[in-house]
């Protein structure tokens, strides 16, 4: 027994390192698989509302690209509103529900980053305004990224330029489908991969989101081809896609929140569980 | 002993603000960014305790975590640089260091700027190892400690010259 408090005095230094460091080690394995822990993020009351404060000084020196982008945007809603090809057809509502199928939550990104390998942003909205975990995250520009965490006020998103990020999209004009992931080299380019030798592709085409997943609904801008690759192992293309959305200038975001999420994915357990 | 611990609290404290606030922010090239905040470690008193330095930052580096999202990296390097931070000091200073009086935030020295250096770059090695976290990116991980310690160094640096206590 005395031997043994002996050890643990002598090798008390090393045996908190030890300890420290399987903690730390831990989180980070964890924070590499795809569902974190909620501790060590930025949607958490105290880094929640530092960046708060930051953003909100942060903000008047940038106010002025941020208008530009918002009457850019209003100018474009204006033309698609005035320029309707047929002024009796109203947009399509849900006639059962009476309402529509996806609501938007206006948001404010508080904090990008867009240096590492895995990036996130802290917006500042939570479950209190209706925010949860993996609904989809746009801009006017094109899509932004996935929420990850919340809390009450505010909510972490896993950016498009992150490793652990895995979007379905498709060519916009063709309806070849592919996976939109990123190869953590540069913040203004992702790939899409898996995409079919049959596609007639060329650069410059448009890439949009794939009706596919539950997250994002259809056709949400996302860039343009600027280069392709082939696999000569596979028979796939993989594309160089250039974003429209400039990723490390980020501003206001709109949360889309799809009333049907639940049932499809009620539905698809359904089918897994049988 | 009551006023090296104040110092100390609250340099951990101005260090990470300073840290968030400023230095998060600095992206040369989009990639690389200073992070001066190991200065905490590398400024600890050299005589002080050490499972106090260790639990310090480790701490220090689960609040970066928290900020950058970022998991246990920060974390897990902070507590690899402050556990061989005695064996640092034994290279750069000669094996008596612990009877010597060193004081680092003082005039640079070939000592003293290689403590820096050997500190610096082992952190962050560990650092953009653990975030990588795949041998796949063996290249961009060392261009990225390299490019990345030139800068935090430089401004490690001139923090030390700035805040150099002028009564001797």
């Amino acid at each position: 027994m005395q031997q043994i408090f002996n050890f643990i005095f002598k090798n008390s230094n090393r045996l908190l390192f030890l300890l420290l460091l399987g903690i730390s080690l831990l989180l980070t394995i964890q924070s590499h698989s795809f569902h974190r822990s909620k501790i060590i993020s930025s949607a958490n009351f105290l880094t929640g509302g530092v960046y708060e404060k930051i953003n909100s000084v942060n903000e008047y020196l940038n106010l002025k690209t941020q208008n530009d982008a918002l009457a850019l945007e209003n100018a474009a809603l204006k033309s698609q509103l005035f320029n309707r090809k047929d002024t009796t057809a109203v947009p399509k509502l849900d006639s059962l529900k009476g309402v529509k199928a996806k609501d938007i939550i206006v948001s404010k990104v508080i904090h990008n980053s867009y240096n590492v390998h895995e990036n996130y942003l802290t917006l500042n909205s939570g479950e209190l305004q209706g925010v949860k975990t993996d609904m989809g995250v746009i801009n006017s520009l094109g899509i932004v990224g996935i929420i990850d965490n919340t809390s009450p006020h505010y909510s972490t998103v896993i950016s498009i330029l992150n490793k652990k990020s895995q979007i379905n999209a498709k060519i916009k004009k063709s309806n070849h489908f592919g996976s939109l992931i990123w190869n953590g080299k540069s913040t203004g380019f992702v790939q899409l991969i898996d995409v079919p030798r049959l596609a007639a592709i060329r650069k410059g085409d448009t890439i949009v989101t794939g009706g596919q997943s539950v997250i994002f609904p259809e056709n949400i801008n996302i860039g343009t081809i600027s280069k392709i690759y082939t696999d000569n192992q596979t028979n796939y293309y993989t594309l160089d896609i250039k974003l429209f959305n400039d990723m490390t200038n980020l501003g206001h975001v709109y949360i889309i929140k799809s009333k049907d999420r639940e049932e499809l994915i009620n539905l698809e357990k359904k089918e897994k569980d049988e | 002993m009551n006023s090296t611990l104040l110092v100390n609290i609250f340099r951990f404290v101005l260090l990470l603000a300073v840290q968030i606030i400023i230095f998060n922010n600095m992206n040369f090239l989009g990639y690389i960014s200073p992070f001066p905040y190991l200065l905490f470690i590398i400024l600890y008193p050299v005589n002080g305790n050490k499972s106090g330095l260790l639990i310090a930052s480790f701490l220090l580096g689960l609040i970066m975590d928290m900020f950058s999202n970022s998991g246990g990296i920060h974390a897990t390097a902070c507590l690899v640089l402050a556990y061989f931070r005695p064996y640092i000091f034994k290279f750069s200073f000669g094996l008596s260091y612990e009877y010597q009086t060193i004081k680092l935030n003082d005039v640079l020295t070939p000592e003293r700027f290689s403590f820096i250096l050997l500190s610096v770059v082992i952190h962050l090695f560990t650092l953009f190892l653990l975030e990588a976290f795949q041998l796949s990116f063996f290249f961009d991980i060392l261009l990225r400690t390299l490019l990345s310690s030139v800068f935090t160094i430089l401004i490690c640096i001139i923090i030390i010259y700035l805040i150099k206590p002028n009564k001797r």
